[in-house]
């Protein structure tokens, strides 16, 4: 699975920028070099990004391609539970999320 | 002869941004055709609600006339600026009327002010069958909530603000329309584009996509933020619409931050759900087939964007009142920081329940340990950590209740381990919790509405 056999953080060949969506989020996860896409695109799958938010709750991944942006966006549902002013998380609008997933390791 | 390209800028992403940006912003770029300002968010409804209840004269963004006098010698030096701004919030009349007593006084009466409604929709919620407005997210029905809802606003699109404008306004205030859709009626009213066009106004509502959280443009909120240029200076976009509906966004001269291909990309997919069907009240919008491109330092060229008929519904964001809730926060320094304030965090509960107080829901957090994203893996440091931030929050029904956590927390300076510091911002605040209903409404029972606003009598 891993192309490369060398394990690296996602930050290091990726930015990233995340928001709110009620009470799911989007993380759209971006590669630095357009070469490094197929290999987000190989790696960076639905499984993986739920098994990294898992504990967050979230119910389920989407992901949509944007290649033309050389961008996965990751639609994470369920994510902020609460949604709106109920949530009495520190990050209630999932502002951390996309610093967050580029400590995934590939 | 293709026309001169529409200069649109934003100089406030929400309620509480930066109070100066507007005039800055136009000082700056004396050539602005229009000037986008974003008051509006869930929360702030909400707030907006209770305003009105107290007095109904009220339940807008006062801060935006404020605005208005900040922009006055602009005006008086031969800014054409026009502003569209969504500040008029449960009350646009109201706040159209402010606007008009204001210029009048400052001697700006020329300027004619509009006010654009119909987006609130409370009444036909609570008078509605339980079929409809259910909750998208959970499919729970509007009889939950309905005797408790505050507020129920739709999304509505261009169309108020483009007859205003026709109609000659200089100033317009609405309710809740669609963020992009303030950037995209200038541009519709200005190149007299078809309501058909969808491929245009797709154009034009990413523009505004670009510009509507302000800063975020320029590298705000970006990935790379620490290598901004000047970031203490970081401008406010501004997009240069064309006629066919491509835009470049770009910041003032001598402003700090970034407008690149990286920032440019990340505010484009921000709060984006599935890129090839963006949903905004004029269009289905397709973001796949954007090209971007570097034209010159902090110029970036969006092209390629498509647009789809929209949909027969607008999106709905209706708050229903769901409670009280407090979050009291405490510093602790020293070895097994994390472990200490956990305990301390536990023990605070532990002490109301002892008094008959079990909350609905509370949360211990420590921040520093990755608390944000807690449970993730990512690197733990937390037992390593000196000092941590203990975070303690608490929501329930009964407002007293609430009340008696705030004053729970101070006892820990002294019953607490060693280390504990920082209690100086005294007890926390209770607030009301706004739950959040997400609905949708067909368009047809709404009627989107604008009135210019006459000076009133002396």
């Amino acid at each position: 699975m891993k192309k490369s056999g060398i394990k690296i953080r996602l930050g290091e060949i990726a930015y990233a920028r995340s928001g709110d969506k009620g009470s799911s989020a989007n993380v759209a996860v971006f590669a630095r070099k357009a070469e490094d896409y197929e290999r987000l695109r190989q790696q960076l799958t639905e499984d993986v990004v739920k098994k990294f938010f898992d504990p967050l709750g979230v119910r389920k991944v989407t992901r949509y391609e944007a290649r033309n942006l050389d961008a996965l966006n990751f639609l994470l549902e369920g994510i902020l539970g609460e949604g709106g002013s109920r949530s009495l998380r520190i990050d209630a609008q999932g502002k951390t999320l996309g610093q967050a997933i580029l400590e995934l390791t590939l | 002869m293709a026309r001169a390209p529409l200069l649109v800028g934003n100089a406030q992403a929400f309620w509480g941004d930066d109070p100066d940006a507007p005039a800055r912003l136009v000082r700056q770029r004396p050539d602005l055709d229009f000037l986008t300002l974003d008051y509006l968010a869930e929360v702030s409804l909400s707030i907006m609600a209770i305003q009105r209840e107290k007095n109904p004269t009220c339940g807008y963004a006062r801060d935006f006339v404020e605005v208005l006098r900040s922009l006055a010698s602009s005006w008086r030096d031969g800014s054409r600026v026009k502003i569209i701004s969504n500040a008029g919030g449960l009350n646009p009349v109201a706040c159209g009327h402010a606007c008009v007593a204001a210029l009048a006084e400052l001697g700006l009466g020329r300027l004619k002010v509009a006010a654009v409604y119909g987006d609130d929709i409370l009444p036909i919620i609570k008078n509605s069958s339980d079929e409809r407005y259910a909750n998208w997210e959970t499919g729970a029905p509007i009889s939950t909530v309905r005797d408790r809802l505050t507020t129920a606003n739709a999304y509505l699109g261009v169309d108020g603000v483009v007859s205003a404008l026709r109609a000659g306004a200089d100033i317009v205030v609405t309710g809740r329309v669609a963020d992009a859709s303030l950037t995209a009626a200038a541009a519709i009213a200005h190149f007299d584009w078809e309501p058909t066009d969808y491929n245009r106004i797709a154009g034009a509502t990413v523009a505004g996509h670009m510009i509507e959280c302000g800063t975020q443009a320029c590298g705000g909120f970006s990935t790379d933020w620490l290598e901004l240029p000047h970031s203490a200076e970081i401008g406010f976009p501004v997009v240069e619409i064309l006629e066919d509906g491509s835009c470049i966004v770009t910041k003032p001269h001598l402003t700090g931050g970034s407008v690149n291909l990286r920032t440019v990309k990340e505010q484009l997919l921000y709060e984006i759900g599935d890129p090839g069907n963006y949903i905004s009240p004029d269009a289905t919008v397709s973001l796949l087939g954007i090209r971007l491109d570097q034209l010159a330092q902090d110029r970036v060229l969006i092209e390629g964007a498509t647009g789809r008929p929209p949909t027969s519904q607008y999106k709905v964001s209706a708050t229903y009142r769901d409670g009280y809730k407090a979050h009291a926060i405490i510093t602790i320094f020293g070895r097994h920081a994390v472990l200490k304030a956990r305990k301390c965090g536990e023990n605070i509960l532990h002490q109301l329940e002892q008094v008959g107080i079990k909350f609905e829901r509370s949360l211990v957090e420590c921040l520093g340990s990755g608390a944000s994203v807690c449970g993730v893996e990512i690197p733990d440091h937390s037992a390593d950590l000196l000092e941590t931030v203990l975070r303690v929050s608490v929501a329930d029904p009964r407002r007293d209740a609430v009340e008696r956590f705030s004053r729970q927390i101070a006892p820990l300076v002294t019953a607490g381990p060693q280390g504990v510091t920082d209690y100086s911002a005294g007890r926390p605040k209770v607030q009301a919790v706004f739950g959040y209903w997400p609905t949708l409404v067909d368009k047809n029972l709404v009627q989107q509405e604008f009135e210019m606003i006459a000076a009133e009598a002396a």
